[in-house]
């Protein structure tokens, strides 16, 4: 047990440390200082009060798909539609907050419930489809990624706005920015998501360890059959949990919708910020806390990389190979393992 | 009515030919029991190495510059495949995160590479893409000659011939009987005598070449340039031909027609009397919800391959 949990955690760092070597050899390859590229990373996510705010703001919105990711990987559920979820949870958000006109104590709350709905609608449906006739949830979520993009995008087009990309921007009693936040990172887009973001991932360790609705999500999650010998009803635990998933996915959206941007444009393709949820995910090993540290380090990685360009010449697309690299590693943990069991016989 | 179906049915098949080869990849891949999300990726490697062998070796080849393009990404894009099959084979990775994370890689290093020779974030228009042609004789035939052979596009008839070869060497050929054993139940294909590992890697590396061969047409008749919007969808579009054709070559060749079928609509319905009234999103999520229809079971049961996404581990039972 003991080695089982140093391995837990000697793996994601091996993995990290593997994608950054990986990094940098990319660069001496194509040309680059290495160093110099890790400085300018460095700088464009540490480098001021603004970019230390910008850092924060990025990691937001990451904290939230990698806790819906996770949330269903405890059930044994592979919830790639976090990115569907997101969409439709940002929509939701912009929607509460252009269409009513209220108080801040009743309207904000109001548009990032209606976020978390929405995701958790996105969610439910491959979770029934899955727990009822046996479907597989990883293309259903795929599937659901695609048709959330596309009605967006019309229902931006025509209904919230008359044909233009972008729609108003949310009345400010809706809003996550924050003016004192703002100050005190020299006006970067810090808002108050943050603490949403760190309260969720709260809700989320204590729901996973402490509930025993989170005991039952666990042990459906290792073993369906024993579940539901034991009385449990498997259906609607993997219905619950995608549905739980899909809520932080959501507000994941609201945090773009309500505190970044404040407002929702015609999209091209995917924000992304799902896909990287797996990511986060995946590094943090399907726990809250872990999770709360992987969305940093690709907060940091990501924020970093805009400085990239101009500090280093290094495009900041290096970036996500590093992270695609990280993936890879600690989805190979079997290699690395069989390597550090190797490693220490020999050294005995 | 003949002018709607002379536009229509060209920009089907205009549409559909890479999402067929692609798919075709698809069933390799799954029917060999390893799930393959990293169809996109694998589509944007083909995309990216197609369209820079162009434009680099545009002068070389001249009018053959198209083909030889074509077959360097699916030569390229079956090298970069072996990635996933290491993972996902050798390492016994999960082989959905590792296809997600071929997603990224690919096209972390496409538009990294871009940015690093072109010094922006897209390439310059190639000189050479395909051309439309119309079929000597064949087009001459009335009725028929102009909505099938006229104006099309060479790699679409090549696409359906690549699912009938598919379909040849996957249910008549003992390779393909080897390779469905692997993906239904490797471990008695192995006690059978049958090297498991091997028959995975050779089917992941023909999803990654036709993946390439997909991605590669996509960018040489469609876009004619290389960015990081390029692909956007069509991989997992054809994964979900893949799965709408219940893993069977020429389902997900018919899957694929018709997916080409609803974008050419999408594209071309304006001009059509019943559909005028359609609001284009029903048209472009049409594809997505008939898979999910598919796999609940309302439209045909989709069975997937035993073994698909399970690592095989010799000795464990």
């Amino acid at each position: 047990m003991a080695r089982n949990r140093i391995f837990n955690i000697l793996i994601p760092i091996i993995s990290v440390l593997l994608g950054l070597i990986a990094g940098a050899i990319i660069m001496l390859i194509s040309g680059h200082n290495p160093i110099e590229g890790y400085r300018a990373l460095w700088n464009g996510a540490f480098g001021d009060a603004f970019t230390l705010g910008e850092t924060a703001r990025r990691t937001t919105p990451l904290i939230l798909t990698g806790l819906a990711v996770a949330f269903a990987f405890r059930t044994g559920l592979f919830n790639i539609g976090a990115e569907g979820q997101v969409i439709v949870g940002w929509l939701a958000a912009v929607w509460v907050g252009l269409a009513i006109d209220a108080p801040m104590y009743i309207h904000l709350p109001l548009a990032i419930a209606a976020a978390a709905l929405a995701g958790a609608i996105w969610g439910f449906v491959p979770g029934i489809l899955k727990a009822k006739l046996g479907v597989h949830e990883v293309i259903v979520t795929i599937m659901m990624n695609y048709i959330a993009l596309f009605i967006t995008n019309e229902i931006i087009r025509n209904v919230l706005t008359d044909h233009t990309t972008t729609t108003e921007a949310i009345a400010p009693t809706a809003s996550l920015a924050s003016e004192w936040l703002q100050g005190i990172t020299y006006f970067s887009r810090l808002h108050y998501g943050f603490l949403i973001a760190l309260f969720a991932a709260a809700v989320m360790w204590f729901l996973i360890q402490r509930t025993t609705i989170g005991y039952e999500l666990k042990a459906v999650g290792f073993n369906q059959h024993a579940s539901k010998y034991a009385g449990m009803n498997v259906s609607k635990n993997i219905i619950l949990s995608m549905a739980i998933a899909g809520a932080f996915a959501g507000l994941a959206g609201a945090m773009e919708g309500l505190g970044t941007y404040g407002t929702i444009s015609v999209m091209s393709g995917f924000t992304n910020l799902g896909f990287d949820g797996i990511a986060v995910a995946l590094l943090g090993a399907n726990t809250a806390f872990g999770v709360v540290l992987a969305a940093i380090l690709f907060g940091v990685l990501k924020e970093g990389a805009g400085e990239m360009p101009t500090g280093a010449g290094v495009p900041t697309e290096l970036v996500d190979i590093i992270i695609a690299l990280i993936i890879f590693f600690v989805a190979s943990s079997y290699i690395i393992r069989w390597a550090l069991i190797r490693f220490k016989k020999e050294g005995k | 009515m003949i002018e709607i179906l002379q536009s229509v049915i060209p920009t089907t098949l205009f549409f559909s030919a890479p999402l067929i080869f692609t798919a075709l990849g698809g069933v390799f891949s799954e029917r060999s029991g390893v799930v393959n999300i990293g169809l996109e990726g694998l589509m944007v490697m083909g995309a990216f190495v197609g369209i820079v062998f162009n434009l680099a070796f545009a002068d070389v080849f001249g009018v053959w510059t198209p083909w030889v393009s074509i077959a360097v990404a699916t030569i390229v894009s079956a090298i970069f495949s072996v990635i996933h099959a290491v993972a996902s084979i050798s390492f016994r990775a999960d082989q959905v995160v590792s296809g997600v994370a071929i997603n990224f890689l690919a096209l972390g290093i496409g538009v990294y590479l871009t940015k690093q020779w072109y010094g922006k974030g897209q390439t310059d228009m190639v000189s050479q893409p395909f051309f439309t042609t119309n079929v000597p004789f064949l087009s001459d035939i009335p009725f028929i000659g102009p909505i099938f052979f006229k104006g099309i596009y060479v790699t679409s008839y090549l696409a359906i011939i690549a699912a009938f070869i598919a379909w040849y060497v996957l249910y008549k050929t003992s390779f393909g009987l080897r390779l469905r054993a692997v993906g239904e139940h490797p471990m008695a294909a192995d006690t059978n005598g049958i090297n498991v590992y091997k028959m995975r890697y050779i089917a992941v590396i023909l999803s990654g070449a036709l993946g390439g061969l997909g991605g590669s047409v996509f960018a040489l008749t469609i876009v004619s340039n290389f960015s990081h919007s390029t692909i956007v969808g069509q991989g997992f579009m054809s994964l979900a031909a893949v799965i709408f054709g219940k893993w069977h070559p020429l389902g997900a060749m018919g899957a694929a027609l018709f997916f080409g079928f609803a974008q050419s609509l999408s594209v071309v319905g304006s001009g059509i009397p019943i559909l005028e009234n359609v609001p284009q999103v029903f048209l472009l999520i049409a594809p997505y919800v008939l898979t999910i229809l598919a796999l609940a079971g309302f439209i045909g049961r989709a069975d997937a391959p035993k073994a698909n996404g399970v690592p095989y581990i010799k000795g464990s039972r």
